[in-house]
């Protein structure tokens, strides 16, 4: 059906399951290990549902230590292991194979260590992404990257997919408000990288541990950068009935010398689901900004003004100004709610490359032609700030051929991406969604080189082999494996 | 000396790579040359010069994207920002003045040593500002990484190994950087009469507050607080912060003093025309006043903060003892964080540890991926670690 292809499992590993499982029992809590055929189904896909594959068995430790026990244990048996968080990744990340065991983090919840005077939080890495700032908010403090689906995603998986979110235009994405880690090397050794200072001793192992995709390590506990939460915040909405003149607005604005925490973009299509669903009163027009800057009263209305000032020469069909904590809801409300809105009406799949913003109207354009030619729908719905682009492909699952089609037009759209500079995926991840897609943007020295990478944390290729990498690019590593 | 190698094209120099490595020939990196004098004296080696490889190839102030080659003298791009009111918001020291060093900083060398100033503390250090590269490694390969867009997640990132690893994984031939709107006032609130723990609590005070200090620095015995931003906003957090820290007794500094006065912050500049070896703390801002305390105390170092603390800067008297960076680490051990020799003559740095020795596991990581970019041991050999 799909056409996604994940490797052959190696019927010797599921031969040896009782083994493996037993050798993990022996080791570990009674309630870490999950074999159970039926129990075991409740992990076998992540947010991109369309693959699903239970695993071997599931190990959810409750400690560093458990961890290192469970990683060891497959490591001298041979066994493929799948790191999971909370399984909202949309690239596959988190997919299991029918030869691999998890090792999640969903027991690992502790707040190890709130410091405000240096300004961090030292926390296991299965807590939620909201609960940080839960733990801090009181005494005036939040953590900046706040994916869209930061209710239910765990830290583990944002380290591991260097996630981002709607204010990282001024706060940057996970890599950047990230300070140190703990994490267990696929030998079981437990290992400290950075802390509260910083910067790198040496070489900046951190930096290249965030973003890995659970192919390098398991990181268990995380340093993650706290900031004093601004003084207020306002949006503003600003319609367009064309495209390119919001894309100019948006190019305006960054140069004008005002940092919004955020520029959101949605056309069209976008609105209009929007708007049947969640009654957000947005014009439906072309292209829909919304744009949000932060500070004291003073501050959000000098930016305001601006922003307004330069937004109005170019004829929008809106600008509605945010007065009041309602205002700026209800300007939020329908943005907030697109995925939700569009899951209603359809099955959609989400992608996520990156254009030089100075591209995002070509990009439309062209995505537009795409599907016009692929006879697919599509909405826009994305972060223009950084030309971090969320073109949602609506089709239904239930039709034969429809997810083949819906994904042939997804890898037409990142290739365009790829080919006006920009890139494949800017916050999702690669997983085994894009992992075919690599040659696109990547050469095979470019490839190789990360590659090497992974051969030196883990040599066998047991963490998350099949993803990432294209197959025949890493067909060789994966089977020099045992 | 012999005359090095300049190289005028990627082509070029992966030549140049391909056939050091096959006749295992040392390469010693040299951008602008100013920061020649950090790390381990890099033994007989041919000097290899990115000057060949220069210029700007793509500025986008809408985008907020600037692409430059690895020999990019550091003041042709600054001087293109200021055009567009734009600037490289991480603040890169001029390493001159502390190294005594001549030539002129490249745009490589910054990247390749993730070199940041002041504004690191709010804005990033150098590797958050690099969106991707191109580089050589040490089999003579162009590899590239990451790209030109502000968000990319897009396979491993090997622009944050390449950044700091000062050439010893792949010399850098080309950088994409995000650039930011300059902002449109500055002033520091100024205090005086203050200890270095003193000092450290009024930064972590102000740290705090939503007024996004810019700048948090205590030099001879002076401590400095930046505000940066919009014209209105600069007066008004200014206000607030005195208010908030009790402090009516601070004096403001602006205006041309003002560029002057954090300048000298970012290039170390109370050291500068000094003897003696200087060190470089990385540590959690609150235990700077104890680390401090330790080094005068120990060794007579004299010191400076900055990053509200986080940043240590230790000169230590002409007649320091040569395992002075033992006992330094041994003051940090308990604590975390850890220490660089940033300036000495080339006899100690060539037997003592110059960057901080790693744990096991770690140095063997790191090891493993230096065998892997650079398996005949050619880029900067011995730079970094032995
Ligand atoms: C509705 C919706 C909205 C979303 N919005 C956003 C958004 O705005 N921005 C954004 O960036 N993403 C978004 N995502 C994607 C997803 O939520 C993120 O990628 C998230 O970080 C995944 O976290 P997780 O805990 O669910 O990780 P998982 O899905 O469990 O795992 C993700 C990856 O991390 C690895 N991993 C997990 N734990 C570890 C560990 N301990 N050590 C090493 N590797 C590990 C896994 O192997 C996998 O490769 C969205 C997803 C959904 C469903």
């Amino acid at each position: 059906m799909s056409t996604i292809v994940m490797p052959v499992p190696d019927a010797e590993v599921i031969e040896r399951k009782d083994q493996i499982v037993a050798a993990l029992c022996a080791a570990l809590p009674a309630e870490t290990v999950i074999s159970d055929a039926f129990e075991t189904r409740a992990y076998e896909c992540d947010a991109l549902t369309a693959y699903r594959c239970p695993p071997l068995a599931v190990v959810l430790p409750r400690t560093t230590e458990e961890v290192a026990i469970a990683l060891k244990i497959c490591h001298d048996m041979g066994v493929n292991v799948v790191p999971r968080g909370a399984g909202t990744s949309l690239a596959g990340g988190s997919l299991p194979t029918a030869d691999s065991v998890i090792i999640g983090t969903a027991r690992l919840r502790d707040t190890l260590e709130i410091d405000y005077d240096n300004r961090f939080i030292r926390v296991q890495t299965g807590v939620t992404n909201l609960s940080v700032t839960g733990t801090v908010e009181e005494d005036g403090f939040f953590y900046a990257p706040d994916p869209s689906s930061q209710l239910a995603c765990a830290i583990a998986g944002n380290i591991a997919m260097n996630s981002g979110g709607a204010h990282c235009l001024k706060y940057g994405v996970t890599t950047n408000n990230l300070l140190g880690v703990r994490m267990v090397l696929v030998t079981g050794e437990i290992v400290t990288l950075g802390g509260a200072h910083m910067d790198a001793p040496g070489l900046d192992l951190l930096g290249v541990i965030c973003g890995s995709e659970g192919q390098l390590a398991i990181v268990t506990e995380a340093t993650l950068r706290i900031l004093p939460k601004p003084e207020g915040a306002r949006p503003v909405m600003i319609g367009f009935d064309d495209a390119e003149v919001a894309g100019d607005c948006v190019a305006r604005i960054i140069k004008s010398g005002v940092l919004p925490v955020a520029i959101e973009y949605m056309d069209r299509p976008c609105i209009r689901v929007v708007e049947n669903y969640a009654k957000a009163g947005y014009p439906l027009c072309e292209a829909l900004l919304i744009v949000e800057v932060e500070g004291s009263e003073a501050e959000i209305a000098d930016q305001l003004d601006r922003i307004t000032a330069l937004a109005e020469p170019l004829g929008p069909v809106e600008i509605r100004v945010s007065k009041s904590a309602e205002e700026s809801a209800a300007i939020w409300k329908g943005r907030k709610s697109a995925f939700g809105a569009m899951g209603q009406i359809n099955d959609y799949m989400c992608l996520d490359g990156t254009v030089p913003v100075s591209a995002l109207q070509f990009t439309l354009k062209r995505i537009g032609e795409l599907a016009i030619e692929h006879q697919m729908e599509v909405a826009n719905v994305f972060h223009a700030g950084d030309g971090n682009m969320h073109p949602l492909i609506l089709f239904d699952a239930n039709k034969p051929g429809d997810l083949e089609r819906a994904e042939a037009f997804g890898a037409a759209i990142l290739g365009v991406c790829v080919d006006v500079g920009g890139c494949l995926t800017g916050e999702h991840g690669v997983g085994i969604e894009k992992r075919d897609l690599m040659i696109r943007q990547f050469s095979p020295d470019d490839l190789e080189a990360q590659m090497q990478v992974k051969d030196v944390f883990d040599p066998h290729w047991i963490l998350n082999p099949a993803k990432v990498f294209p197959l025949a690019a890493s067909a060789a590593r994966r089977q020099r494996q045992h | 000396m012999t005359a090095p190698l300049t190289p005028d094209s990627e082509d070029a120099l992966c030549d140049v790579v391909r056939a050091a490595a096959a006749a295992a020939t040392p390469l010693r990196i040299v951008g602008g040359g100013t920061r020649s004098g950090i790390g381990r004296p890099v033994a007989a080696a041919t000097p290899v010069s990115t000057a060949g490889l220069s210029g700007v190839t793509l500025y986008e102030p809408g985008a907020m994207t600037l692409i430059a080659k690895a020999g990019t003298p550091l003041a042709e791009i600054e001087a293109l920002l200021a055009t567009e009111r734009q600037y490289l918001a991480f603040e890169p020291m001029d390493h001159r003045p502390l190294l005594g060093s001549n030539g002129t900083p490249t745009v490589g060398g910054v990247v390749s040593a993730n070199v940041s100033g002041p504004r690191r503390l709010r804005a990033g250090a150098c590797r958050d500002f690099l969106l991707g590269l191109r580089f050589v490694d040490g089999h003579g390969r162009l590899v590239k990484n990451g790209g030109r867009v502000m968000k990319n997640v897009t396979g491993l990132d090997l622009g944050k190994l390449l950044c700091g690893a000062y050439g010893t994984l792949g010399i850098v031939t080309e950088v994409a950087l995000k650039t930011l709107p300059r902002p449109e006032r500055a002033a520091t609130l100024v205090f005086d009469g203050l200890t270095d723990a003193q000092a450290v609590a009024l930064f972590c005070k102000a740290l705090g507050t939503p007024f996004e200090v810019s700048g948090a620095a205590f030099v001879d015995g002076r401590a400095l607080l930046r505000i940066e931003g919009l014209t209105d906003q600069v007066g008004y957090r200014i206000d607030r912060l005195t208010q908030l820290l009790e402090r009516p007794d601070r004096t403001v500094i602006k205006g041309a003093d003002h560029t002057r006065l954090w300048d000298d912050v970012r290039d170390v500049r109370t050291f500068a025309d000094s003897t003696g070896s200087v060190w470089r703390l990385s540590v959690k801002a609150t235990d700077a006043p104890a680390i401090t305390s330790a080094l005068q105390q120990s060794l007579g170092a004299q010191t400076v903060l900055d990053w509200g603390g986080g940043l240590i800067w230790a000169r230590l008297p002409q007649d320091a003892p040569a395992a002075a960076g033992a006992h330094i680490r041994q003051i940090l051990a308990p604590l975390g964080g850890h220490a660089t020799l940033i300036r000495a003559g080339a006899d100690l740095r060539a037997e003592t540890d110059v960057f901080q020795p790693e744990p096991a596991p770690l140095a063997g990581l790191s090891a493993g991926l230096r065998a892997r970019f650079d398996p005949q041991n050619i880029l900067n050999p011995g730079l970094m670690a032995v």
